[in-house]
């Protein structure tokens, strides 16, 4: 039976403010699904803490609602127990690039193929309007006392450095092209990371939904003048094409100098791709010859209540 | 105890092979027939560091140390000076007779709280600060002095093999320390050799080498050292006796449990045991194809209790392994797999704390700690193995109760039992049984994890299970796994999880939540790793015509009052043993049972207990001449 956008909506109340770039997120996340016909019963949402954890309960998958910071460590547990599912990892810039940092960078070493989606805002909503990692040094948005006193983490540059072989931005209300993306980051095999700008109606005052429009410039230039634009539309060629070390570096140069592009001109798309580097389920094959025929999670471990592993091997080499 | 009581102990630096040398021995031992009970005891440190080992060998069943040290093996001066006076009237010292003019301050490694008790010591016998002086003061209370030029025995074994390498090779000390000893108790040499092939099966030169030089060692001193009271030269063995590291039981009790994915983050002295089970990640399962553990290494024990978490989710059964400040980091997870009635496994193998305290040392510090982990009322099962052959089969019930009840369940190991070597009873995986409680393996129509039952336990999905989905949050949430802030539901699945505490108690067997060893006038009440001195203790004791009482209680939480209480009806005065200083165990039971302790005995020292230290505070406590309190302090 082949199934329907509605079919992934769960009919929980959702309680985001009235304009938020999450429900932009939570829709194209939706359409992805439905797009690429996922069974409803073997994919998995895996959020974090804040608004954007409650991601998961808005989607009719197997939802699962963590703990702040450390979505990527629950998430990989599942892959890794069954690699069969088809699991995506959701959260916000504070949530994966504060408090969860060190396991950005450690699950990018891994390359576990599943998916990563930053909710990326600037601000801590759900506790009043903080700081959060990605607001730039010295801008004070409206709930902060003074001025961001820390130096912003630069999430695509710490993904590709990290080792996460998929590395894209999108923006929350390109809903269209923000779906694309994830259903080529869901298809892509090994860690993928989707940095998602997504303007904070409530407390984030500087990168509103009119500053990404580029109303402000329109105001001098007198037209309309979006801040975002798509690398593919320039003939960015983002993949790497051939195992060499060369080619790695030039295509992670090209991503960083990119990643750093502000201001008044904002790339969006595909930064940087690689499959040539192997996703973790095959180095574990590499120990593990049957490991994606028989993960963990389908492993018989008994027979009428008792255990069938033989450890007679080894308990012959304790024997005295 | 039996007829042959024997204690042995080899020391040196860190890195020079006191382990290694140990374990040929202890296995000598224990192919002989004896009952072997070893200890290690080492710094936090890779290289240059004091460690020893002591291996207690007996014709009867031994469960502990005890502090007479019988034979000591020492190749460096160190070791004489940490362990001389252990050593009892009629025991011996084999040693290196190029130390004989080596003073403690020729020993870098000897720190200075130590030196200024021996160098206080050494002034009230009126000898030097040199190992003749200590030396003397052994001779002097009855000690063999066995004299051994290391190096003119290599350089003999070099020139009659006409190996030169052999010269001045300081990494067979080890080999020549352990098979003079061995020459010295009259220990056939074959056991030794036999053992020397085993452990270099993959390099049959270095078998050679190492065989050579033990044939040629133990000659020496069958040769020179004679009349030696006591001689070991093979006991009847026992049938099925399998000799094992401490960390051996809880690695194959996941393997044969069925745990499938353990995560973790290296710390001492727990990761031992995950190092083991990746080593052996493929297993023999019967009538099917190859299983395995996926052990995975992570970024910090926060990760690792999170992957174990999300692996139980698809219904694997999971765990972790840790020690104290590892398992620090882990209580926010905790709370989370509690309110989401997540079975999970942790193994704790506790060391001495605070902070990271005496890392490599033991204590049984985490107990309180363990009970109340976590923010938040929420269920779980604190559950403590006392020695090595009871981790095994424990670990199965753990796995058994988390899936039971879903909940976590923390087992309680320590750095005394991760350290120790120790012969015991072959482990019978058909004794443990397999109960994954009400985990589902299909479902149809609507389905609600969290659905509110008589039981009080709701049918388990899973993770991928056809139309099995379900939601998790560390919020409160609804029957779905929705969030809710509904006061009404609050009271429902709060009284919901909280009722598994009840049905802890009522389902597992009184047998597996306190094991009692009898009980007298005098009981002693304790939990973990002390279990194996305390019975040593009171069957000195009990020939002494003193019965002391036992129970050991391994349910720590939720704490059986009731039956603790029922046992102790008959006891007159309780005695709480524990490894540590505020007498944890103590407070549960104080709190539970509303009983009074009468008398304590701790120690937190980091150094296990020994049987001997026991016996004499227990002593003390029945002649009425004991402290409220009594601090035991044995071992370097």
């Amino acid at each position: 039976m082949a199934l329907k956008l509605a079919d992934y909506k769960t009919d929980v109340h959702n309680d985001w403010c009235p304009g938020c770039g999450d429900f932009g997120i939570v829709n194209a996340l939706q359409m992805a699904l439905a797009e690429m016909g996922i069974q409803r019963d073997k994919a998995v949402i895996f959020s974090g803490i804040g608004c954007s954890g409650k991601t998961s309960h808005y989607i009719n998958t197997y939802g699962i609602h963590t703990l702040h910071g450390r979505v990527l460590t629950f998430a990989q547990g599942a892959k890794l127990s069954n690699p069969n599912l088809t699991v995506v990892a959701v959260g916000g810039d504070g949530d994966g690039l504060g408090i969860g940092a060190g396991h950005f960078v450690a699950a990018g070493r891994r390359n576990i193929d599943m998916t990563y989606i930053v909710f990326d805002n600037g601000v801590y909503g759900l506790t009043k309007g903080q700081a959060s990692p990605t607001l730039k040094l010295g801008e004070k948005t409206k709930s902060l006392p003074t001025p961001n006193t820390n130096y912003n983490v630069n999430p695509i540059g710490l993904a590709v450095t990290s080792g996460f072989t998929f590395v894209a931005r999108g923006y929350s209300y390109d809903v269209r092209h923000l779906k694309d993306l994830i259903v080529k980051a869901v298809n892509h095999k090994g860690l993928s990371f989707l940095d998602v700008l997504q303007p904070c109606p409530t407390y984030n005052d500087i990168n509103t939904r009119d500053w990404y429009a580029g109303v402000d410039l329109a105001k001098e230039s007198m037209e309309r003048h979006s801040r975002i634009y798509k690398l593919e539309d320039t003939g960015f060629d983002p993949v790497v094409h051939v195992a060499e070390e060369a080619e790695v570096n030039e295509k992670m140069a090209q991503a960083l100098i990119k990643s750093l592009e502000w201001g008044n001109s904002i790339p969006t798309g595909i930064f940087y791709q690689n499959e040539i580097v192997s996703p973790y389920s095959e180095r574990m094959i590499d120990k593990i010859p049957n490991y994606l025929e028989n993960p963990p999670s389908v492993q018989n471990i008994s027979q009428n209540g008792l255990p069938t592993t033989d450890i007679s091997k080894l308990l012959d080499s304790l024997q005295v | 105890m039996g007829s042959i009581d024997f204690s042995w102990l080899i020391g040196g630096p860190q890195g020079s092979g006191v382990e290694s040398g140990a374990n040929v021995f202890s296995k000598v031992c224990a192919e002989m027939g004896y009952h072997v009970f070893g200890k290690r005891e080492f710094y936090s440190n890779i290289k240059g560091e004091h460690s020893y080992f002591t291996v207690r060998v007996s014709d009867q069943k031994i469960h502990s140390n005890v502090n007479d040290v019988t034979l000591m093996a020492s190749f460096d001066a160190e070791t004489i000076f940490r362990h001389f006076d252990e050593v009892a009237a009629g025991g011996g010292i084999v040693y290196d007779s190029d130390l004989e003019k080596t003073t403690t301050d020729d020993v870098p490694t000897l720190d200075d709280y130590f030196k200024e008790r021996l160098h206080k010591f050494l002034e009230s016998k009126n000898k030097p600060f040199t190992i003749p002086g200590v030396l003397e003061i052994a001779k002097e209370k009855g000690v063999h002095l066995y004299p051994v030029s290391f190096k003119g025995l290599l350089a003999d074994l070099s020139e009659k093999t006409q190996n030169p390498k052999l010269r001045g090779l300081v990494r067979m000390y080890n080999v020549l320390g352990v098979s003079l000893s061995l020459g010295i108790i009259q220990m056939p040499v074959a056991s030794l050799l036999r053992s020397l092939d085993s452990i270099f099966a993959k390099k049959p030169l270095v078998a050679e080498i190492n065989k050579q030089a033990a044939i040629f060692s133990h000659d020496y001193a069958t040769e020179k050292f004679v009349g030696f009271s006591h001689s070991l030269s093979g006991n009847k063995k026992e049938p099925d006796t399998i000799l094992v590291q401490g960390h051996f039981g809880t690695a194959m009790g996941k393997m044969v449990s069925g745990c499938r994915f353990q995560s973790y983050y290296p710390i001492t002295p727990a990761s031992d045991e995950s190092v083991y089970l990746e080593s052996h990640e493929l297993l023999e399962v019967k009538n099917d194809r190859p299983g395995s553990t996926l052990v995975i290494q992570t970024e910090d024990e926060i990760s690792a209790m999170g992957m174990m978490i999300g692996a139980s989710l698809t219904g694997v059964r999971a765990s972790t392994s840790t020690s104290g400040p590892g398992f620090a980091l882990m209580a926010e997870a905790l709370g989370w797999a509690g309110i989401n009635e997540v079975p999970i496994v942790i193994t704790l193998y506790q060391r001495s704390g605070p902070s990271t305290g005496l890392p490599t040392r033991h204590g049984q510090d985490d107990l309180l700690f363990a009970v109340h982990a976590g923010h938040g009322d929420f269920p779980k099962i604190v559950y403590a193995s006392g020695d090595i052959e009871e981790s095994f089969y424990d670990t199965g019930r753990c796995f058994n109760y988390s899936d039971i009840f879903q909940i976590p369940v923390i087992h309680m190991m320590d750095k005394f039992l991760s350290s120790s070597v120790v012969t015991c009873k072959r482990f019978d995986p058909q004794k443990i049984t397999i109960d994954r409680g009400q985990l589902l393996e299909k479902t149809d129509g609507e389905y609600k994890r969290f659905a509110f039952t008589d039981s009080g336990i709701s049918p388990r999905s899973r993770l991928g299970l056809d139309n099995g989905i379900f939601w998790n949050t560390g919020d409160e949430s609804d029957e779905y796994g929705h969030i809710t802030e509904d006061p009404q539901v609050r009271i429902k699945m709060m009284d919901k999880r909280m009722s598994r505490l009840d049905l802890v108690l009522k389902q597992i067997s009184q047998d597996e939540q306190v094991v009692s060893f009898g009980v007298h006038d005098y009981t002693v009440i304790s939990w973990g790793s002390t279990k194996g001195p305390i019975i040593d203790a009171i069957e000195l004791l009990k020939k002494e015509g003193i019965n002391i009482g036992f129970i050991q209680i391994k349910l720590l939480h939720p704490f059986p009052a009731d039956y603790v209480k029922s046992l102790l009806k008959d006891a007159k005065t309780i005695i709480d043993i524990e490894a540590n200083h505020s007498a944890q165990l103590g407070k549960l039971y104080n709190q539970n049972v509303l009983g009074d302790i009468d008398y304590y005995i701790l120690k937190y020292t980091g150094r296990g207990m020994t049987s001997t230290e026991i016996y004499d505070s227990l002593k003390k406590i029945v002649q009425n001449k004991a402290n409220k309190r009594e601090i035991l302090s044995h071992g370097a």
